[in-house]
């Protein structure tokens, strides 16, 4: 590279590819090479354990299929995904409206601004042990909720059946909502102020000029961030299994929940493998579906 | 009449922005109170808003004990590699796309992308394999080569947007002195963009200080755990000290806070940048 005058075609072909080796050989062996082994031992048994797997076809996935646990935990991680996606995007849409009204002044909006932005700060076992905390029979959470009758000092939160699935998305909820407001508010920062005005002049009321120019203006950031959303949210581990393990009696355990279990407590890699590549399956089509979002939106 | 509307919008919206601080924010608040009182206060009923004795002794006994404070000393060895990694790799990467064009560029764009639809989980099953055939179990470099991973796609694709704005007349001018692509780079276009790579390097620590999974997986021992798997164990721990685990909940998310406070403009824009979260 040092004559950079007298390159011959071989170096100008080989220079970007130069620039990008680190990058394409992390990729390689750490992620390409990775899928294709998950790929690889969902089809054989015992993998990982053992030396010489057996090529088992699609048994693997028969099992899974057929396994009523896997199809809880699918059920499980709908439920936390569909609750969690209209809760970030409803919370996240209303504090961004708030901070963006002309009401308040600009020194207010800042500081509320990084209150409303502190539950994104907080890394997963923080967030847990934190809720874990507020919700325990004689926590915070009770205590407030004995006022207007909804608990009592022995109120079980994440130990309840009934309640954990609750309680774990309630509290995904509160740590994700705010990249939505973040995002949300860049694009009404984005929305001109004549177009409210003019609506404004010809008596357009505040909520239907939320619903005819609010909502159009900011629909193609819903659509993005709630696809991606959607993808993260069913990737998500730690919290939930920092908070409840899964339990109790697995009414919180989701996919991710599921396939560590199989992984790591059990060491059933290849069983793990054949639910991770099916997790996989499913995010790749969201993810193609975002992409193709993206492009119509750019259009 | 009109100002007296607004002044009633104005006591609405006002109750409404402070309800939501509340819920924002009580948490957090929650957590500080707790790390200052001691461990029989934490369950008194009815609670104890404010313990004005404000005990540090939770966060002497942390900083106190060796193996927590190795938590904090793993983590942050852990983070500023992966930061230096991510932002000297995904600079050169950047170069490459945002400078040439070749045969591939379409394809390792696209799996560089795909990154964010892979769930971690999947990639952990053949990392176990993987990385105990490297020899690298319960070493630092298990995690920051893996966490290089999920840090690179945001860094490259931040890094080529910025040098797609910087005019191509930067690099020949260098060329024309006679100095290499690589002159060009770090001489001048790196110092041009400092902004957007401050951003794009607390963004990355912020992912490699906050991962949980594969730390906990890829290591073993406890001189090897980083913070989030450290306030994990104490958890585990026989008898729950529930102050000292609110005083090392805070001070693991001190850096990240701070760097927040100081940098927020780049944390926002990062964010509705909208791109790779950890």
């Amino acid at each position: 590279m040092k004559k950079a005058k007298t390159k011959g075609p071989f170096v100008k072909f080989i220079t970007p590819y130069l620039f990008l080796s680190p990058t394409v050989i992390l990729m390689l062996v750490l992620l390409v090479i990775p899928i294709f082994l998950v790929i690889q031992y969902s089809f054989f048994n015992n993998a990982i354990v053992v030396k010489e797997p057996v090529f088992v076809g699609f048994s693997n996935y028969v099992t899974i299929l057929t396994d009523s646990i896997f199809w809880s935990a699918i059920k499980n991680t709908a439920i936390f995904v569909i609750a969690s996606v209209i809760a970030h995007i409803t919370i996240g849409m209303c504090f961004a409206l708030l901070l963006n009204t002309k009401y308040f002044k600009t020194k207010t909006k800042y500081i509320f601004r990084i209150i409303y932005v502190l539950p994104w700060m907080f890394t997963a076992s923080v967030i847990a042990i934190l809720w874990k905390l507020m919700l325990q029979p004689q926590g915070i959470i009770n205590y407030l909720f004995q006022f207007v009758n909804l608990a009592t000092k022995d109120s079980e939160w994440l130990s309840s059946r009934t309640y954990a699935l609750a309680a774990i998305t309630f509290v995904n909820i509160w740590s994700g909502y705010p990249f939505y407001m973040i995002s949300i508010l860049a694009g009404l920062q984005g929305v001109s102020e004549d177009l409210y005005e003019s609506s404004a002049l010809d008596g357009a009321g505040a909520w239907k000029r939320f619903i005819y120019i609010t909502i159009p203006q900011v629909k193609p950031i819903l659509i993005s961030i709630g696809m991606l959303d959607i993808v993260w949210t069913i990737q998500s581990f730690a919290v939930i299994w920092m908070l409840t393990g899964g339990g109790p009696v697995r009414t919180t355990e989701t996919i991710s929940i599921y396939i560590y279990k199989y992984a790591f407590n059990s060491s059933q890699y290849s069983l793990a493998s054949t639910a991770a590549v099916i997790a996989l399956i499913v995010c790749i089509i969201l993810a193609i579906f975002y992409v193709k979002q993206q492009r119509k939106a750019r259009e | 009449m009109v100002g007296s509307q607004k002044k009633s919008m104005k006591i609405i919206l006002s109750i409404f922005i402070i309800l939501g601080a509340l819920y924002a924010g009580f948490p957090v608040l929650w957590m500080i109170l707790s790390s200052f009182k001691s461990n029989v206060q934490v369950f008194a009923w009815p609670p104890t808003f404010i313990d004005f004795s404000f005990s540090f002794d939770s966060y002497i006994a942390i900083l106190s004990n060796p193996e927590k404070v190795r938590f904090f000393i793993n983590s942050y060895c852990i983070s500023f590699i992966v930061v230096a990694l991510t932002l000297v790799i995904g600079i050169m990467a950047a170069y490459g796309f945002s400078r040439f064009d070749f045969p591939l560029k379409g394809l390792i764009n696209t799996i560089i992308i795909s990154v964010q639809a892979i769930p971690p989980i999947v990639l952990l099953i053949p990392y176990m394999s993987l990385i105990v055939t490297m020899k690298l179990f319960n070493t630092y470099w298990a995690l920051i080569l893996t966490y290089l991973i999920f840090t690179l796609p945001y860094c490259i694709l931040m890094t080529t947007g910025y040098f797609n704005t910087l005019s191509t007349d930067l690099d020949e001018a260098v060329r024309i002195d006679g100095g290499s692509r690589f002159t060009a780079l770090w001489r001048i276009l790196v110092p041009i963009s400092v902004p957007g790579l401050v951003a794009v390097g607390m963004y990355t620590f912020m992912q490699a200080w906050n991962e949980y999974l594969f730390a906990l997986v890829l290591t073993k021992t406890n001189n090897m755990r980083t913070v989030p798997v450290g306030i994990n164990l104490l958890m585990g721990e026989h008898t729950y000290d529930w102050s000292q685990m609110m005083a090392m909940s805070f001070l693991g998310s001190l850096p990240v806070l701070i760097l927040f406070l100081f940098f927020q403009r780049y944390f926002i824009a990062g964010m509705s940048a909208g791109a790779v979260k950890g």
